[in-house]
């Protein structure tokens, strides 16, 4: 039973770290059709401006932000000079994201070193929790309460927001769209930015669960592609139903199956794909 | 319903989501015949040809080729049935040469597509057949171009061109003459006319006079149903086509 | 440049290539020429999706690796040492694997193919990753050697460096007919306009298949031959790093050339090696070149080489026919390049 609970909460904060990749990554594609494979790339920069940040002192949740400021300013200034251009071209965006990620994989190497290191969750939440024979760290909790409150807000912003009515309806023909009086830059710039700053302040916030180290972008990555598979390119409940279904899948997979647990998760993913290319909850594009 | 039809279409549907885009079209096309199908934008033409080439599936209905149902077939089986199309928009390989586009549609038949060592190029016949065929429209001098640097009116002659090389059994022309110059719409329209019967040719067009010039019989469509069909002067007489294009008068 | 010129120089570029460890350059170099050999032809197996197929694919590592590892396994656990039945069951292995892979992957086409042959190559890391009893996990296999073959020794730099020389070569002629011949040409039709050819009565599902498992094969030959190059095989050999690699070679190279991607093979793997010598930033400058390539010169060093060659000998490199290197097409396709479906 324990052993249940425990890996069950475990998944569950494993998929909502996931969330805050996928959840930007989703809505990047779902608006832009770009596939940004430097998402986890700006994960992984945010858990070093973090890591950085803490190390100066400054507190956790204010290092949140800041370390989610942080990949946005870059995150920005990738989409501004060179993504912007070639957004309509599909492919070639998604190559050029591929450059970016590895530019900033090497840049955060040289700028924070090799060594792995750990990321300490803020002062009140470090302690461990214990429910009868269950013991986990109270982070996790407060992690998945967070993510579960993004979430919610972004719904909200989806639904009530004219951002979100762009967002949701998606722009396939661009030059309708302006006709329509439809700031069509704007909105992209806007969720660009929105997917950095997710993905920054999720990787401080994820940080205490995934640890900091060179190659975390390129491990999380697989995952975050599972991620939107599963639960369909385009959709914001999607992202979040499929980060917790792969963050269960991984965690229980690891305990129960070590010798199979990355094949346990893509087996149903690579299916999924096949068989219905947008996913369990996406639109069809 | 004549079982001697080369297109019969029964009741056919399409919906896009919410959006039904055919409701309930039928029509029949002789073999031989020239038949237009005309209708404002938006009326279901170019859906109407997909579900005929195959690109679309109906919700309802059925597409039969010479009496054969082909409604749950994929475009490349019915291209070997003898269905042959062109495009709203100029469809050539814009990269290869031109004459590596006439090959191409010479070998999409051919059991030789499959060879894969030894060179194009080896295949005189196919060369000669190619060029023979650029020599129609006087492209045959620039054959090694590639395809994009021929002129947009060029590009729309050889696409068909190609169509008809094929000697298809129904023909869907897609707007046609649609941007090109008048001269060489003439050609097109020309071509068309004195193309040998054992051809039939269906084509969506917004221009009037090349419709009423070759075809025969008109279908009109509009928001996804047929609302007239006959021959031209009927149509040109028809109230609601009138209501349709030209708000009442003609 | 016609073709009979372009042929020649190939030729004698490789014999040239071949005396190059005679020539006393330290062992090292000779070994990155060897190494440059072996993902020339990754490279050029890759080529032959993305840029005469019009498919880009993340899963040639997960086949390149896997004929790697069915070597190392097969003599370490089977005692299976000889060179062409090792060779035969590691392409067995790669084409068997892309058989089910291509019923997968092309279900759906560019992003979407991108994604599945992404999940796949996972797949397959993951099983190399973790099923230690099989792979040795992240030991990988080990102890194994190069087998002679017929009757020459490959033990030494120099033999097995002329040996993998005469495999690209071999594989580079396959190539060129491949894509020379009305299968090549199908396959460049559908690079540029599925839907037409669809409409023209090719099954174009069925010939992105066959280019999927052909180039799977060739990204075989290239895993057996880097297996016995390092006389080691591990997980690294089938990840996404391995195949964002190949991938790099194709563009910085120019897709749709093959030869493009042998330099970008060249490129990579000088660079990856030397360069760290000099740098620890060369990944970081990789990047930069690659992101550079895709915005101005997106018909990589074969495309500049081009330019530059019309330009020093006075031709308009936009006329026609102005030029006409060892290219079935017209001029080099680049990614991304041809144009939406209306």
């Amino acid at each position: 039973m324990t052993f249940y609970a425990q890996n069950l909460l475990g998944g569950l904060a494993y998929g909502s770290l996931l969330f805050l990749i996928a959840a930007g990554f989703t809505l990047i594609f779902g608006l832009m059709r770009v596939v940004n494979i430097a998402q986890t790339s700006f994960f992984l920069v945010g858990v070093y401006t973090g890591l950085t940040l803490l190390r100066a002192h400054v507190a956790f949740w204010l290092a949140v932000p800041m370390a989610g400021a942080t990949v946005t300013v870059i995150g920005l200034f990738i989409y501004r000079v060179f993504l912007h251009r070639y957004h309509a071209d599909e492919l070639i965006a998604l190559l050029l994201t591929l450059g970016f990620a590895l530019m900033l994989d090497d840049g955060a190497l040289a700028l924070w070193g090799g060594n792995p290191e750990s990321v300490p969750a803020p002062g009140a939440l470090a302690a461990s929790l214990q429910l009868g024979t269950l013991v986990f760290p109270s982070y996790w909790l407060a992690l998945i309460g967070i993510s579960l409150l993004i979430a919610a807000a972004l719904r909200a912003m989806e639904r009530r927001t004219m951002l979100g009515a762009i967002i949701r309806a998606g722009v396939d023909d661009e030059e309708m769209a302006r006709g329509l009086g439809i700031d069509v830059d704007r909105a992209f710039y806007i969720v660009f930015a929105i997917g950095a700053f997710l993905a920054g302040a999720g990787g401080l916030l994820g940080g205490p669960i995934t640890g900091a180290y060179p190659g975390l972008d390129g491990d999380l990555l697989p995952l975050a592609f599972a991620v939107i598979i599963i639960g369909g390119i385009g959709s914001l409940e999607g992202a979040y139903v499929g980060s917790l279904v792969i963050g269960l899948v991984s965690t229980f997979g690891k305990a129960l199956f070590p010798e199979l647990s990355y094949f346990t998760i893509f087996v149903p993913v690579a299916a999924i794909m096949s068989l219905r290319p947008q996913g369990l909850l996406g639109r069809k594009r | 319903m004549t079982t001697d039809a080369c297109l019969d279409i029964r009741g056919v549907s399409v919906r896009f989501g919410s959006l039904q885009a055919l409701d309930d079209v039928s029509l029949t096309v002789r073999p031989g015949e020239r038949r237009g199908i005309i209708g404002p934008n938006g009326a279901g033409k170019s859906t109407l040809f997909n579900a005929i080439a195959g690109e679309v599936m109906p919700s309802a209905g059925a597409v039969l080729l010479r009496g054969r149902d082909i409604t749950r077939l994929p475009p490349h089986r019915r291209a070997r049935l003898g269905v042959a199309r062109t495009f709203q928009t100029t469809m050539l390989c814009p990269r290869l040469r031109v004459i590596d586009n006439v090959m191409l549609s010479l070998l999409a038949l051919r059991p030789v597509r499959y060879q894969c060592l030894w060179p194009v190029g080896r295949y005189a016949g196919l060369r000669d057949d190619a060029l023979r065929l650029l020599a129609h429209v006087g492209l045959d001098g620039r054959a090694e171009w590639p395809v994009r640097m021929l002129g947009h009116g060029e590009q729309r002659q050889v696409e068909i061109l190609l169509a008809l090389a094929q000697r298809p059994t129904l023909l869907l022309l897609d707007e046609p003459t649609a941007g090109l110059a008048p001269d060489d719409a003439s050609l097109i329209t020309t071509m068309l006319r004195e193309y040998p019967r054992d051809v039939t040719i269906v084509l969506i067009e917004h221009d009037m006079d090349v419709v009423f010039d070759i075809v025969e019989h008109i279908t009109v469509l509009h928001h996804g149903r047929v609302v007239a069909d006959g021959a031209p002067a009927e149509i040109r007489a028809h109230e609601m086509v009138q209501e349709i294009y030209f708000g009442g008068a003609l | 440049m016609p073709r009979a010129v372009v042929a020649a120089t190939v030729v004698a570029a490789g014999a040239l290539a071949a005396l190059v460890p005679s020539l006393g350059l330290p062992q090292y170099y000779v070994s990155l020429l060897t190494q440059t050999w072996i993902f020339g032809i990754a490279a050029m197996s890759l080529d032959l999706l993305v840029g005469f197929t019009g498919l880009v694919s993340f899963s040639q590592a997960a086949f390149f690796g896997t004929a790697a590892y069915i070597v190392g396994i097969a003599q370490t656990q089977y005692h299976l040492a000889a060179f062409w039945p090792a060779l035969g069951l590691a392409l067995l292995g790669a084409v068997g694997l892309a058989a089910v892979f291509g019923l997968l992957a092309l279900r759906g086409e560019g992003v979407s193919f991108i994604i599945i042959t992404l999940a796949l190559n996972e797949i397959i890391w993951g099983l190399a990753y973790q099923w230690v009893s099989v792979s040795g996990g992240d030991n990988g296999i080990t102890g194994f050697v190069r087998p002679a073959v017929a009757g020459v020794d490959l033990t030494g730099t120099a033999s097995f460096y002329r040996f993998c020389l005469v495999v690209l070569l071999v594989c580079l002629g396959l190539l060129v007919a491949i894509v020379r011949s009305p299968f090549g040409l199908v396959l460049q039709g559908l690079r540029e306009r599925p839907r037409r050819m669809a409409a023209l009565g090719y099954n174009v599902r069925m010939f992105r298949y066959a280019a999927f498992v052909l180039a799977a094969a060739f990204a075989g030959v290239a895993g057996v031959l880097f297996a016995y190059y390092n006389e080691f095989v591990g997980p690294v050999t089938l990840s996404l790093d391995t195949t964002v690699q190949i991938l790099i070679m194709v563009i910085l190279g120019g897709t749709g050339t093959l030869l493009g991607p042998l330099a970008g093979a060249a490129v990579v793997v000088f660079v990856s090696n030397a360069l760290s010598n000099l740098t620890q930033r060369w990944e970081l400058i990789l990047g930069a070149v690659y992101v550079a390539i895709l915005l101005y010169a997106r018909d990589g060093l074969v495309g500049i080489g081009r330019r530059l060659w019309l330009t020093v000998s006075g031709r308009d490199p936009r006329r026609p026919g102005a030029d006409s290197m060892m290219r079935p097409a017209a001029s080099p396709p680049a990614p991304g390049d041809a144009e939406r479906e209306p």
